[in-house]
């Protein structure tokens, strides 16, 4: 199933399929770790309900939904 | 032999440098806290090479297309500086992310040696490295080290300065794009640069350094066609790391949470984060400086009360020493750290002064020299406890999740939460917090950052704090010194995030800058680390207290004991020196503020203390140990508050009240005074720094910003304060100030925008290729301002 990394609940998981956006954020989004294949865990949301915290290879990443809107995900269950 | 250490933020990097060089460059759990090189010489009991090895610590990058400025910073040593080598540093707990640097350092045409830090936590965690493996996959030397233990550094550097050979660059993404990196290798040999191979990846990876380069353009876009290069570029290096090089990790068991999932589960809690947060910063600031500490004398005076310092009848010396720690209250530790440098300093001040019997030298040792120099040196203590409790919190990493935390809130005024961070590094010194705006991506953000950090009240600034607030306190009876100070504090926030919103809505418009950031895992911030960095601080303090801050006190002294024909003035006489008469003459520029004109007899200083301020802001309170001691000197002359009351408080304090006694200034003259020294253009150093961090053609603007926002805090504040009914003016004005701005953004009318159409379409003309580079928007928006 298909979603975007910004309508992840917390605990979900699932692998990139595509990422999206401008230039420059989705340069930053390449070289944090978050590139086709990758996988990511949802870890939790901010108190105020943006940003979000997720694991991509083996760290802790924050990013905003946003930004998260650029990412699009493949659900695996 | 030049070394560069490169590698990802936070990996260690400046921790290795200090291990290797003996340096003691600040250390934080936090990326980006290096944001510019620096430079160190290896030392070491063995001499491994005839020429000695220079080391030079880069800020910390992901990767090598840049986009802040530090990152260029260290790509250009890199690629331009031809170190004789560089040594990538890995942090091997997390592997995968730091070895894609890796993949983009081996393409340059230098010697690299890899080295894995935090091998010891990675074999506490269970899991294995097989360094032989990674050796082999990656063609260069690979050391295994621990930074901060201090292990396998010797034989790293062994193996460093045998690896000197010159080495070709060599790339990952042959594989599946070789036509393509054939193609612009081609392009780069003809132009004869240095590192072709490095270049002509970073072409194919929509690099915006590249793309400049004369032809690139057009080439890129012949062989990309309708292909996503960029992505296909990235794919191949983790697909690269991913298959050949993370083999090399084994996982040791472990279990689903670790230790630092634990904590943060505590500390980014849904509902208890913020709370938390205001605790830990309210729990900070009473620990520093309430006098009231646990609020044991409020809680006891619900009952009874507990009895004052002067009615426990205590005699001299053993009513001093208890009156280091206790008044009707427990002091908190900060306050009681400042007592006793205050006692000890006046000790030493009486006892200098009486031994020297020439009364001109005697006044100028006692009252101007170390008056001055110790209303200053007292307060280090404090400032010293509250840098410490911020670097905690740093080390940590829990300055990281405040940043996760306030996000949400920064983005309301146009910021990231990452400005977070330096903002709250200006509540200790605005110099390094301004320099730490380098992290910032955003250029309208990093300028904003910078022109508002003065308004987080620094160290320095607090010495004015509490010594006006404890001398209203004490002359006038009313209100509560600690509630005044953190008043002062808040008007300082509300005053930046005023300023930042009203810049963000018109000179610095643009878009929200991105926040995405790493989030290091918690750990126990390293003792010796901590104490080095407060070490520096007071070594940077005390250097600045004997020499800028001396020499001011010496020259204050000297022109308000002179007058214009040379000659010594005796205390009474001040009004008369050189000194009175050019605060005179600029006096009346702060009669708006309620410190001008109206305040009569010497009313001079407190124009003359601002003034100093602009050199340092201890100067403010050092000028007025000086002239505060003079002024008491006097006794009589000022209104029969004899030196027996003041003698028993705090030096800054009873220089305040001796100025404000002798001058017969009101309360909201004395707060204006306040606010007016907090946000206005702050001191030297800080100017300087500013000056350095703003794009050429701000730093006037922003000069111009601080005393223009300044003068109008400072007038709000003095005629409110005088007569409240003024408070509906300063409403009605900035409610006119807002639906201009406004309007003018929904383009109901034209305020800013004219002129400049001219302008605009030749600045088009001349980029137009980076339509995210946001220049062209910024130049506009400068010269809408100037128009």
């Amino acid at each position: 199933m298909e979603k975007r990394l910004s309508e992840f609940i917390v605990g979900d998981e699932g692998v990139v399929k595509q990422v999206g956006g401008e230039g420059r954020i989705r340069r930053r989004l390449f070289d944090m770790g978050i590139t086709p294949n990758a996988k990511i865990v949802m870890r939790k949301l901010a108190p105020l309900g943006d940003p979000m915290e997720v694991t991509v290879r083996g760290y802790e990443l924050t990013l905003r939904k946003t930004e998260a809107d650029c990412v699009t995900m493949i659900i695996q269950n | 032999m030049k070394i560069a250490l490169i590698g990802n933020p936070n990996c260690g990097k400046t921790t290795l440098f200090n291990k290797l060089t003996g340096s003691t460059a600040h250390v934080g759990n936090w990326p980006g806290v290096t944001v510019e090189k620096r430079e160190g010489v290896y030392k070491t009991k063995k001499r491994l090479s005839d020429d000695k090895i220079e080391i030079v610590d880069l800020p910390g990058i992901y990767s090598l297309s840049p986009y802040t400025p530090e990152e260029v910073v260290s790509r250009n040593f890199m690629i331009d500086e031809k170190p004789d080598l560089v040594i990538n540093i890995v942090d091997a707990t997390n592997l995968e992310r730091n070895l894609y640097l890796t993949t983009q350092v081996l393409e340059a045409d230098v010697p690299v040696l890899v080295v894995l830090n935090m091998m010891d936590v990675v074999e506490k965690s269970g899991d294995r490295i097989d360094v032989t493996v990674l050796e082999r996959e990656l063609k260069v030397p690979v050391m295994p080290i621990s930074a901060l233990k201090g292990s396998g550094l010797d034989k790293m550097m062994e193996r460093a300065v045998e690896c000197r050979a010159p080495r070709k660059g060599v790339t990952v993404v042959t594989d599946a794009l070789s036509a393509e990196v054939a193609a612009t290798l081609d392009f780069y040999n003809e132009a004869e640069i240095s590192s072709p191979l490095f270049h002509a990846v970073k072409l194919l990876e929509n690099d915006e350094i590249e793309l400049e380069r004369k032809g690139a353009k057009e080439l890129l876009k012949k062989i990309a066609g309708d292909k996503d290069l960029e992505a296909a570029v990235v794919d191949e290096r983790y697909k690269y790391i991913t298959s050949r090089l993370a083999v090399a990790k084994v996982k040791g068991k472990r279990d689903d949470m670790t230790k630092s999932d634990k904590i943060d589960k505590v500390l980014t809690h849904r509902i208890w984060a913020l709370p938390i947060f205001a605790a830990i910063l309210f729990a900070i600031f009473h620990v520093t400086f309430s006098e009231d500490f646990l609020f044991i004398g409020a809680w006891a005076s619900l009952g009874e009360g507990l009895p004052t310092l002067s009615d426990l009848g205590l005699e001299g010396s053993m009513e001093t020493f208890v009156g280091i720690f206790y008044d009707g209250a427990v002091f908190s530790p900060g306050v009681i750290l400042f007592n006793m440098f205050d006692a000890l300093f006046s000790v030493i001040t009486e006892a200098i002064g009486g031994a020297i019997e020439i009364e001109w030298l005697s006044g100028l040792v006692a009252d101007g020299v170390l008056g001055g120099l110790f209303a200053v040196l007292g307060f280090l203590p404090q400032i010293l406890m509250l840098f410490m409790w911020f670097s905690i919190l740093e080390d940590t990493g829990y300055m990281a999740r405040v940043a996760f935390v306030l996000d949400r809130i920064f983005r309301r005024f146009g910021l990231s939460g990452r400005s977070f961070m330096p903002m709250i590094m200006g509540f200790g010194c605005s110099v390094p917090a301004m320099i730490n705006t380098r992290t910032l991506a955003d250029e309208n953000e990093r300028t904003a950052t910078v022109r508002v950090i003065p308004f987080f009240s620094c160290g320095a600034k607090l010495p004015i704090l509490t010594a006006i607030a404890g001398g209203i306190c004490t002359f006038f009876g009313v209100g509560n010194a600690d509630l005044i100070t953190y008043g002062m504090y808040a008007l300082g926030v509300v005053a930046a995030i005023v300023c930042v919103l009203l810049m963000r809505n018109t000179t610095m418009k643009g878009e929200i800058p991105p926040f995405i950031m790493e989030l290091p895992a918690y750990h126990r911030p390293p003792f010796k680390n901590l104490m080095l960095h407060l070490w520096d601080k007071t070594k940077h303090f005390v250097k600045k207290a004997f020499t800028i801050i001396f020499a001011s006190t010496v020259v204050i002294w000297l022109f308000s004991h002179l007058n214009w024909a040379w000659h010594y003035l005796p205390d009474e006489q001040m009004n008369d020196s050189i000194l009175a008469s050019l605060g005179k003459f600029i006096q009346p520029l702060f009669t708006p503020l309620g410190f001008g004109s109206q305040v009569g007899a010497y009313g001079w200083v407190f124009a003359v203390a601002a003034l100093t301020g602009l050199i340092a802001k201890e100067n403010v309170i050092a000028t007025f140990g000086t002239l505060g001691a003079c002024l008491i000197a006097m006794g009589a002359n000022i209104g029969g508050v004899t030196s027996e009351i003041l003698i028993a408080d705090e030096e800054g304090i009873t220089s305040a009240i001796a100025m404000i006694t002798a001058t017969g200034i009101d309360i909201p003259g004395l707060i204006a005074f306040i606010a007016f020294n907090m946000l206005t253009i702050p001191c030297f150093a800080a100017c300087a720094t500013a000056k350095g961090e703003l794009k050429k053609g701000t730093f006037k603007w922003t000069l111009l910003f601080w005393v223009a926002s300044s003068y109008m805090i400072g007038s709000a504040v003095y005629t409110i304060g005088a007569w409240w009914w003024t408070l509906f003016i300063w409403l009605a004005a900035v409610a006119g100030a807002v639906t201009l701005i406004v309007l003018n953004n929904k383009g109901k009318i034209k305020f800013f925008k004219r002129k400049n159409v001219a302008v605009k379409a030749k600045k088009k003309s001349h980029c137009g290729c980076c339509a995210q580079c946001g220049y062209c928007s910024q130049a506009d928006d400068q010269n809408d301002v100037k128009n």
